[in-house]
């Protein structure tokens, strides 16, 4: 399991990749399932454009949760491993933000955790969104979608 | 240590003008004890406490050298 939170920009495709061929050999070959999601920055939100963003994040806790979080999606579904990589700092549209990949023997664990991971991280890992938009910068007030 | 540590963060942090402060622990031993020592206001509706970067409530004991942070609800991923 590995949770990363960093300001640089990043591939997920490339990170999925090298990480599979980076720790297949101590899954065995196990994995029959590997489920990921990417979540990016749109470039509209609540009917109106966002020209970018600035995440702001609590260093440490956010680490902890994110280790946390990991740690009870593994404690409840059998994984193999899982990867987590979330951006802070300024971001622009199209940008990936977010990374959540789960790796596990069948498809029922790889999607349930998937889906875990990432919703728990939207509602306990400390990050603020602030967006720009043509009549200035607010904060996003709640996690809708 | 004879101090708290408090910090804010995002619009709460914005609305405070600072980021970070320590308040004297003599006299305080929850959250909402610390929150009265930083702020004549009420503490902002939906603000989420966490006291050493655990999420706590405004109930929860505080002691010296604890780190309290103050924050709106959370909008990542």
């Amino acid at each position: 399991m590995t949770s990363r939170v960093q300001k640089d920009g990043f591939d997920p495709w490339r990170e999925v990749a090298a990480y599979q061929e980076a720790r297949n050999r101590d899954w065995g070959g196990r994995y029959g399932a590997t489920a990921v999601f990417v979540g990016s920055l749109r470039d509209f939100n609540q009917g109106h454009p966002v020209s970018g963003m600035t995440l702001e994040h609590y260093p440490g806790m956010t680490e902890s949760y994110l280790e946390k979080i990991s740690a009870e999606a593994r404690a409840r579904w059998e994984l193999l491993d899982a990867l987590v990589i979330h951006r802070y700092g300024p971001l622009l549209p199209g940008e990936p933000i977010v990374l959540v990949a789960v790796w596990s023997a069948h498809r029922d664990a790889a999607f349930a955790a998937c889906r875990y991971l990432i919703d728990e991280l939207k509602t306990r890992a400390p990050f603020w969104k602030q967006e720009t938009t043509p009549g200035g910068v607010r904060w996003v007030e709640e996690n809708k979608s | 240590m004879n101090v708290i540590i408090v910090r804010y963060f995002a619009s709460l942090r914005e609305r405070l003008g600072r980021g970070e402060e320590q308040v004297e622990a003599e006299g305080v031993s929850c959250v909402a004890d610390v929150w009265s020592r930083v702020s004549a206001e009420p503490l902002p509706a939906n603000t989420l406490v966490a006291i050493n970067q655990e999420y706590a409530s405004l109930a929860s004991i505080v002691r010296a050298g604890d780190e309290v942070a103050f924050f709106p609800p959370v909008t990542g991923g």
